[in-house]
């Protein structure tokens, strides 16, 4: 048991993030709460997506040589970049999503001078 | 048998359909040429159905195939001497109730009048379309246009309980319609074609378990447009409707569609061969036989009389689907004749209670004493058609009740003997009465006196009533009823 | 014409015509239309070319942006089930940014327009991007495009839309992120984002159970975007509140394009033995397909606002999808997919049609909708053939994957889906019928014969031809869907389907 502890450590680590995140989304009553436990959600994603690309003992992907490379490249030494390229994707939609997020956030801000969800309702319902 | 392939079907169904559209089009600022769209609709509907009836006779098939929805199932026609019997019976009637209806509305000054005419035409389309239809899918689909299109009718008053009757209409319907649905699919999942066949197709196909649960489900479902017991109670509800709706619709078309598709199912889906084996005929003609008394009862109890009139239709279509039930070809012979013989019958009666309606406005039994005398046509013509339900020479019914009877006879059950000869003492019970009241008592003196029914009104009853005299003398007039009949009966095979 | 490259300009003209309506609607706002128009038609075009293709051919057509081959590049596929899909949407984007020009101009000032129209191309890249797509990861980034422009575009509409959009987000970014947590764990097991690439690898790997998750995450977060039963709750508030310019886009195409998601993930990346046999995925969909369904029509019939009863009816009509899906015979997909379709057209029509109400009478209560037909006798023609439609009536399109549905689950043996189905036509009966009567047959005390005169003339309904000719279109396309079923069924539905089934 403790070992399935300690080895997948990382993932635990995410998986705690990820449910901070979803707590924060779903619990919380002040939409900004709401927003900062969405993009922890989304980050704690991204990050353990990254932390998939990890290999033991291996370096940053950039290859070392000055012209044309002329021998086979050994994957095992170098750290895969796929993940961190899907990854910077995912950074761009979240960024994006924080964006919108913020903006829908003012506007509601302007129309009811509060940003607590029962407070909203509340005004929604007269 | 021949199949001739002729596009004969689909012009008796457009032809309503362009003269829907044309009434629309028309609207209310010319009535004259509206009217004129509904009779000539009408007119070129029976001539259609009216082309084919000779190669029908001749013992051929006319069929023609629309678009094909899977592999081997199209919406098709395929008209048969049973389908031929329907949709004359319809299409020549709409004729005469087109002229009854421009009476009726006129008279009364009745509002809506381009929707009435128009759903009426596309009602007819439904009618027509259910007697030629091919397949059952093609049958459903025209069977929901009915439905849908007899609506705006029956809630033509527009009164909180014309909206009640539409209501119970239309959920008592369309429910019969889901389990119909259901019934199909099941009928295509083990059969894998949906198209009739004389004496059924599903013989050898699935387990006696899943035909019977089929079974039950399409005679609930057709059951309920045929106003059986217990999923009748639309029909007397539905008598709210105007007096022509309910002497075409109710009387002829939407519940003689329902009996009709009940009959297709028991002859030419299941067939009497498998119905034999299945050993459910007996039950099911038991469950018929106990609609037959019970209506004729209830119509005793009725004063509103289209209610008693409506209640009286329901007996009369169980009788048919007894008929049917027997599995005997003389009563079957009976059940397909009472079919237009009693379409002409019943909608004399009803256009006879409108008439009343218009000039008194009276609509209970109890008011109308000594009406006889001063409207004799159309009390004529009333007793003419009552003498007809009742079974009496020389009015068509006669004819069909004594088949009915022969062959409930020979299926040695004495009880649906009975039966038939209980519902005509019943049924002179509760018409007699009216005839009696209406020429041999005397008016209320403070009734004011009328005189009969405008002409337009007047001479459709009486051309109807005519027609059941003489359909008795030669049942063969025009329509070749007698004939078609005897080619149906025999193109099934009965298995004693 | 050479159409090599239509796969890549139906995703990158609405693009890039999106930042140009922007550019353009800087400087003078007229352009905006025109651009959305031209930019809309082309689209059409090449979906149109797209599925030509496809139906001489046979074949499914591969294309690989910026020739980089697959598994490392991103490749784009079109195949019977993808053309018909691109086919619809593109008619329906045309149709609805039609409706949407004098729909629009009366909902939002002018200085709003190009906004709306840089979201609503950006919205319809995102649904043509979606439906292309061969990778799962360039499917996470344009579903979120797609959602984007829909968080935006919701957001601009009436009173608490705004907070229905951010809730719709937060709802939207949970069921986003489970996807992609989906796709990392597909990318773990698997090393390879592409469609076709993971069909071949995954069978190996069936019976590990991070592959199980990494399907149940997928499956939660499709079932988000698609409003599936129980995590649909954003959809009645979002769309009720969203524009009737936006509604008319979003409403048809939006929950459908999700739904098409989940049949390629089901049929193109896992093989059927996976989740029927293997893990009971395909019954528990079902089941809560069909608990959806009988949910979904109860409440709507509990419905007095019209645009609301008509978005719990995109749940009941998912929920329909899903139990096609579930049936896993050919019968039974063939219902979904035509219902996928056929329902796209269905919702189209009504919410236009509900738009035009509104517009016109400023209420969407049922119960104040009173002899509309007298105004706007054409909008109610065509909602009543919506409504059969939606009811299943023959030969409008709705009875034909209704009827494949009810095959499809007699041929699973799944009576209770038999019944669900028949019996939501009973209530969508009920719902519309409802409508119906208090539109046409308001009550009123007995009317005395003689009231002839109260009958008013035909008037054409006086709103603009903008709005009116495009719903009348969709309600003709109703009617030809429905005689034309066969042959969408053998041309595309039939040969989309895997021949495993």
């Amino acid at each position: 048991m403790i070992e399935y502890l300690v080895i997948k450590h990382s993932y635990w680590f995410y998986i705690i993030l990820i449910m901070i995140g979803f707590y924060g989304m779903m619990v919380k009553n002040n939409l900004m709460k709401k927003l900062i436990g969405m993009n922890i959600f989304q980050w704690s994603i991204i990050l353990f997506f990254i932390s998939i690309g990890a290999k033991k003992g291996a370096t940053i992907p950039i290859i070392e040589t000055h012209g044309v490379l002329n021998h086979a490249v050994r994957a095992a030494d170098y750290i895969n970049p796929l993940p961190h390229v899907l990854m910077l994707t995912a950074i761009v939609v979240g960024v994006a999503t924080t964006g919108i997020a913020l903006a829908l956030l003012i506007i509601i801000y302007q129309k009811y001078g509060t940003l607590e969800e029962d407070e909203i309702i509340e005004a929604l319902k007269k | 048998m021949a199949t001739v392939y002729s596009p004969l079907p689909l012009y008796a169904v457009l032809a309503p359909l362009g003269g829907a559209v044309l009434i629309l089009v028309t609207g209310n600022k010319r009535p004259n040429l509206r009217e004129a769209w509904t009779l000539l609709a009408a007119l070129a509907q029976c001539t259609f159905v009216y082309a084919m009836l000779s190669p029908v006779l001749r013992g051929s098939v006319i069929e023609y195939s629309l678009v094909t929805i899977y592999r081997d199932t199209a919406f098709m026609f395929r008209v048969d001497a049973f389908g031929m019997v329907f949709a004359l019976l319809s299409s020549f009637l709409w004729v005469i109730v087109s002229i009854y209806s421009i009476g009726y509305m006129r008279s009364l000054q009745e509002h809506a009048q381009t929707r009435y005419f128009c759903c009426f035409a596309l009602a007819l389309m439904g009618a027509v379309g259910v007697a030629l239809a091919g397949n059952l899918l093609t049958l459903f689909m025209f069977y929901e246009i009915l439905t849908i299109s007899t609506f705006p009718l029956v809630v033509h008053k527009e009164t909180p309980e014309a909206m009640k009757a539409g209501q119970k209409y239309l959920i008592y319907l369309m429910t019969g319609a889901v389990f119909i649905l259901f019934s199909m699919g099941c009928v295509y999942y083990i059969s894998g074609t949906m198209d009739f066949a004389a004496g059924g197709f599903l013989q050898g196909k699935g387990s006696p378990q899943i035909l019977k649960v089929i079974l039950v489900c399409f005679m609930i479902g057709f059951g309920s447009k045929a106003a059986l017991m217990p999923f009748h109670e639309w029909l007397p509800s539905a008598m709210v409707a105007l007096t022509p709706v309910s002497a075409l619709l109710h009387a002829v078309a939407v519940v003689k569609a329902g009996v009709f598709c009940v009959l297709r199912v028991i002859l030419y889906v299941f067939g009497p061969a498998l119905l034999k084996q299945l050993n459910v005929w007996a039950a099911l003609a038991y469950i018929v036989s106990f609609t037959v008394i019970a209506a004729n009862i209830i119509a005793l109890t009725q004063d509103n009389l289209k209610r008693r009139l409506a209640f009286s239709t329901i007996s009369s279509l169980a009788m048919i689907i007894l008929g049917a039930c027997l599995l005997n070809a003389d009563s079957a012979r009976g059940a397909i004749l009472y079919i237009p013989f009693h379409g002409f019958m019943k909608i004399t009666l009803f256009m006879c209670s409108g008439a009343i309606f218009l000039k008194t406005g009276k609509k209970l039994v109890s008011e109308l004493d000594g009406i006889g005398r001063q409207m004799p046509l159309t009390m004529a013509a009333f007793s003419i058609a009552a003498a007809g339900l009742v079974g009496i020479p020389p009015v068509c019914g006669f004819i069909s009740k004594w088949y009915l009877c022969i062959g409930a006879y020979q299926s040695h059950e004495t009880w649906f003997l009975v039966v038939f000869l209980i519902s005509s003492l019943l049924d002179a019970a509760y018409l007699f009465p009216i005839v009696y009241s209406a020429f041999f008592k005397k008016t209320d003196s403070g009734q004011p006196q009328v005189s009969e029914a405008p002409l337009l009104i007047v001479i459709p009853l009486v051309l109807t009533a005519l027609f059941s005299i003489l359909f008795c003398f030669s049942p063969d007039l025009i329509f070749n009823f007698y004939n078609l009949a005897g080619r149906v009966v025999s193109s099934l095979s009965w298995g004693i | 014409m050479t159409t090599v490259h239509f796969p890549a300009l139906i995703v990158v003209t609405p693009l890039i015509a999106s930042f140009i309506v922007f550019a353009v609607g800087w400087f003078d706002r007229r352009y905006c239309f025109p651009l959305v128009i031209i930019a809309l038609t082309a689209c059409l075009i090449f979906a149109a070319g797209l599925a030509a293709v496809v139906l001489s051919s046979g074949n499914p057509l591969h294309y690989h942006l910026g020739a980089w081959p697959p598994p490392w590049g991103i490749e784009y596929v079109v195949d019977h089930l993808n053309a018909l899909i691109l086919l619809a949407i593109a008619v329906i984007a045309l149709l609805s940014a039609v409706y949407s020009r004098s729909m629009a101009a009366r909902e939002f000032p002018l200085a709003k327009l190009p906004q709306l129209y840089t979201l609503y191309l950006l919205q319809v890249t995102g649904l043509f991007g979606i439906t292309i797509t061969g990778d799962v990861f360039n499917l996470y980034v344009l579903v979120e495009i797609a959602s984007f422009s829909a968080y935006a575009m919701i957001a601009m509409g009436e009173r608490g839309a705004a907070f229905a959009a951010f809730r719709y987000m937060i709802f939207g970014t949970i069921g986003a992120c489970a996807y992609l947590l989906g796709v990392g764990y597909l990318y773990i097991l698997t090393g390879s984002l592409n469609m076709a690439d993971l069909n071949q690898l995954l069978p190996a790997l069936y019976q590990s159970k991070a592959l199980l998750a990494g399907f149940s995450l997928l499956i939660v977060g499709i079932a988000i975007k698609m409003a599936l039963f129980p995590v649909h709750t954003w959809l009645p508030d979002a769309y009720t509140l969203a524009p009737s310019s936006v509604s008319v886009l979003l409403a048809p195409l939006s929950t459908k394009v999700g739904a098409y998601v989940l049949i390629r993930i089901l049929l193109s990346v896992f093989n059927a033995p996976f989740y029927t046999s293997l893990y009971p995925a395909a019954p528990v969909l079902g089941w809560i397909a069909a608990a959806g369904v009988l949910f979904a029509a109860f409440l709507a019939i509990a419905q007095s606002d019209l645009k609301r009863m008509l978005c719990y009816l995109i749940v009941c009509e998912i929920g329909y999808i899903v139990i096609g899906i579930s049936s896993s015979n050919r019968l039974g997909l063939t219902g979904a997919l035509l219902h996928l379709v056929n329902d796209m057209f269905m919702m189209a029509c009504l919410f236009a049609v509900t738009g035009i109400i509104y517009a016109h009478a400023r209420t969407r209560n049922i119960y104040e909708l009173r002899n509309l037909h007298r105004t706007l006798p054409l909008t109610m023609a065509v909602f009543v053939i919506g409504a059969l439609a939606v009811i299943g009536v023959p030969p409008l399109c709705g009875f034909f994957s209704k009827w494949y549905l009810v095959l499809g689950a007699i041929q699973a043996q799944q009576w209770f889906f038999v019944f669900v189905i028949l019996m939501s036509s009973l209530l969508n009966t009920v719902l519309f019928f409802r409508i119906i009567e208090q539109v046409y047959f308001p009550p009123r005390e007995a009317i005395p014969a003689g009231h002839a005169h109260l009958d008013t003339p035909f008037r054409l309904d006086p709103v603009p031809m903008g709005e009116l000719i495009p719903a009348a279109c969709l309600a003709c396309f109703l009617i030809l869907l429905g005689f034309f079923s066969n042959m969408l069924i053998t041309r595309f539905i039939s040969r989309a389907i895997p021949g495993t089934f």
